[in-house]
């Protein structure tokens, strides 16, 4: 840097930076730094203080003589009138509902997204695509009342009343599948629609068919985004309650039969938590658990999804 | 409907192509040689792009695209109703400006395209095959699993030339293959180009004028004209004519960089 580099200022000082390289101050910058940071810890901060609480009030319940790990763990009778605390009734219930809502939204909400990604001309996508999203926007208590005002009578008709009773999973869950369908068709459409179309044009390029250009290129191009679509499907079937709540029964049983009715675990903390119940009761305290177990349910179910994923997904750059 | 005579491989009869109201081809009469290397050049947006991407029906991705005329393969128009655009890219595969190999692994990315295509013989010697094909085999039969992203562009490139081959098309065409590589990944492709033509028909569009010249056997000089800025084949012929002795005054510019 000495006679021969162009300086940038004016009159240079040999040796100096010249003055338009120099460190500006940007408060801009610095105070947006310091928001985002903020904004950041916050979501942690909280995430984290939930997790305390819930933490610390479950403890409260497993401290207490009444019940202890194991009963709570290895027994499958939920009846706190009666003191039994196995958690496996409510749990059987969540999995049961979540697992056919997935069964509906997956199948349905993927291949959705493939059509209007692959198939669909821009005008169609350009009208199906805000429908969706508003399906997407629907309260949840509609759904509940759709389950069980619509669906139920349909499924009963379908399987024989004497089969299916007015509350059951299998409505419950199949509502909740068409409830989350439009959510993980959005989201998976997005994903889709972000594979480069160089990609699509090699597939195309090699003779493919449209279908096998989808499924065989397009879609293990998009898995990532897929999969983050399907965890937040399953996030949401995990921890939904107004359609279990009102069409699911309001019964704990341990039963991963999708004709009987059976209690979620998120139905029966609303339940609970709706009456009247005093502070530090062993009722009161069990809802805690109960929630941190639905806590750790959804975090296992996330996690195994991500894993799945990782393993056939194929990274374009 | 007339025969097509043996000698080409496909030919184009006052093709005109449209992208909504915007005629951006106008009447190109051109008959491609078998088993030759036919360049196209002409300055940029004279639709040089657009007439390959009409050979294999790639245009039919853009929605607004249509064409007029015909194009004639074995004395069959590829644009009437009859035809499928999916059976048209299997007999004539493409290379693109920009290498895109799939996200699979290097033997995956080969066998793939030979899979759909209904290929039932032993995958493993096809690959080997096709990439020995490409020039490519030596650089990567120690890590046909690995991602083919993990390859430098120009290996890429080969290696999407290779998969080409693979299907066995009878035609190639290639958009500005090696516009995005370096001189010595161009030469290598150039050199395979030479071998690839005792069994392929070859049409590639290039910007440089050098490459035309010592790859190719014929060239078609396109240009845009008139009022409404359509682009078309002014000059066809040999290449050693149109880069020595060209008939026509704005080729002559052309080539010998005074123009464009
Ligand atoms: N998908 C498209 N939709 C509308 N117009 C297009 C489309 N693709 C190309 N065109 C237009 O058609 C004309 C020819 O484009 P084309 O890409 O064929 O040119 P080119 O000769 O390949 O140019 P270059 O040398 O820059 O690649 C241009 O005016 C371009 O704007
Ligand atoms: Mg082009």
């Amino acid at each position: 840097m000495t006679t021969e580099t162009q300086s940038l200022a004016p009159v240079p000082e040999q040796n100096s930076v010249p003055v338009s390289l120099r460190r500006k101050l940007r408060l801009g910058e610095g105070l947006l730094e310091a928001i985002l940071f903020v904004v950041g810890f916050l979501t942690i901060f909280v995430t984290v203080s939930i997790v305390v609480v819930l933490g610390d009030q479950a403890l409260l319940f497993f401290n207490d003589p009444q019940v202890g790990f194991r009963e709570f763990f290895l027994t499958t009778q939920w009846q706190p009138s009666i003191g039994q605390f196995g958690i496996w009734a409510l749990v059987s219930a969540t999995l049961t509902t979540s697992a056919i809502a997935m069964l509906v939204a997956l199948p349905l909400g993927l291949s959705s997204a493939i059509y209007l990604s692959e198939y669909a001309s821009p005008r169609a996508r350009s009208v199906l695509k805000p429908i969706l999203e508003v399906l997407a926007g629907i309260p949840t208590v509609v759904y509940g009342y759709f389950a069980l005002l619509f669906v139920t009578p349909l499924l009963r008709n379908l399987i024989g009343t004497e089969n299916l009773g007015v509350y059951n999973m299998l409505s419950a869950g199949v509502v909740m599948g068409i409830m989350i369908l439009p959510l993980i068709a959005s989201m998976s459409e997005d994903a889709l629609s972000a594979v480069p179309n160089s990609l699509r044009e090699a597939a195309y390029a090699m003779g493919a068919t449209p279908f096998e250009a989808s499924i065989q290129v397009i879609v293990p191009a998009a898995l990532s985004g897929i999969g983050a679509a399907i965890i937040v499907g399953l996030s949401r079937a995990v921890g939904e309650t107004m359609i279990v709540a009102v069409a699911s029964g309001a019964t704990s049983k341990f039963t991963f039969n999708p004709l009987e009715a059976a209690e979620t675990m998120t139905a029966h903390i609303a339940r609970i938590s709706g009456g009247d119940l005093s502070y530090n009761t062993i009722d009161y305290n069990s809802l805690f658990a109960i929630a941190l177990v639905l806590f750790v349910v959804t975090l296992a179910l996330n996690l195994f999804s991500q894993w799945i994923v990782s393993r056939f997904r194929e990274q374009y750059e | 409907m007339q025969t097509e005579t043996p000698q080409y491989a496909i030919e184009t009869r006052n093709l005109s192509i449209f992208y909504g109201p915007f005629e951006a081809v106008k009447d190109v009469d051109l008959k491609i040689e078998k088993g030759k290397i036919t360049a196209i050049i002409g300055p940029s947006g004279c639709g040089k792009s657009t007439l390959l991407r009409a050979f294999n029906r790639m245009n039919d991705f853009v929605p607004t695209s249509h064409v007029n005329g015909e194009i004639l393969m074995h004395g069959i128009n590829l644009y009437s109703k009859e035809i499928d655009p999916v059976e048209v890219r299997r007999r004539i595969g493409m290379v693109f400006q920009k290498p895109n190999p799939f996200p699979k692994s290097i033997y995956e990315n080969i066998a793939w395209g030979a899979r759909i295509n209904g290929f039932k013989g032993n995958m493993d010697e096809l690959v080997e095959q096709s990439l020995r094909g490409a020039a490519l085999w030596d650089e990567v039969k120690d890590k046909l699993k690995e991602s083919a992203y993990a390859l430098s562009g120009g290996q890429q490139q080969r290696l999407c030339i290779a998969r080409t081959i693979a299907i066995q098309p009878e035609i190639i065409l290639m958009d500005e293959p090696a516009s995005a590589l370096d001189p010595i990944s161009t030469l290598r492709i150039e050199e395979l180009m030479q071998e690839l033509k005792q069994n392929y028909t070859i049409i590639i569009v290039t910007h440089n004028m050098q490459q035309a010249a010592r790859v190719s056997d014929f060239t078609a000089m396109m240009m845009l004209f008139g009022e409404t800025r359509s682009g078309t084949v002014i000059e066809y012929d040999k290449t050693d004519i149109i880069f020595t002795r060209p008939g026509d005054k704005r080729t002559e510019d052309y080539v010998t960089g005074r123009f464009g």
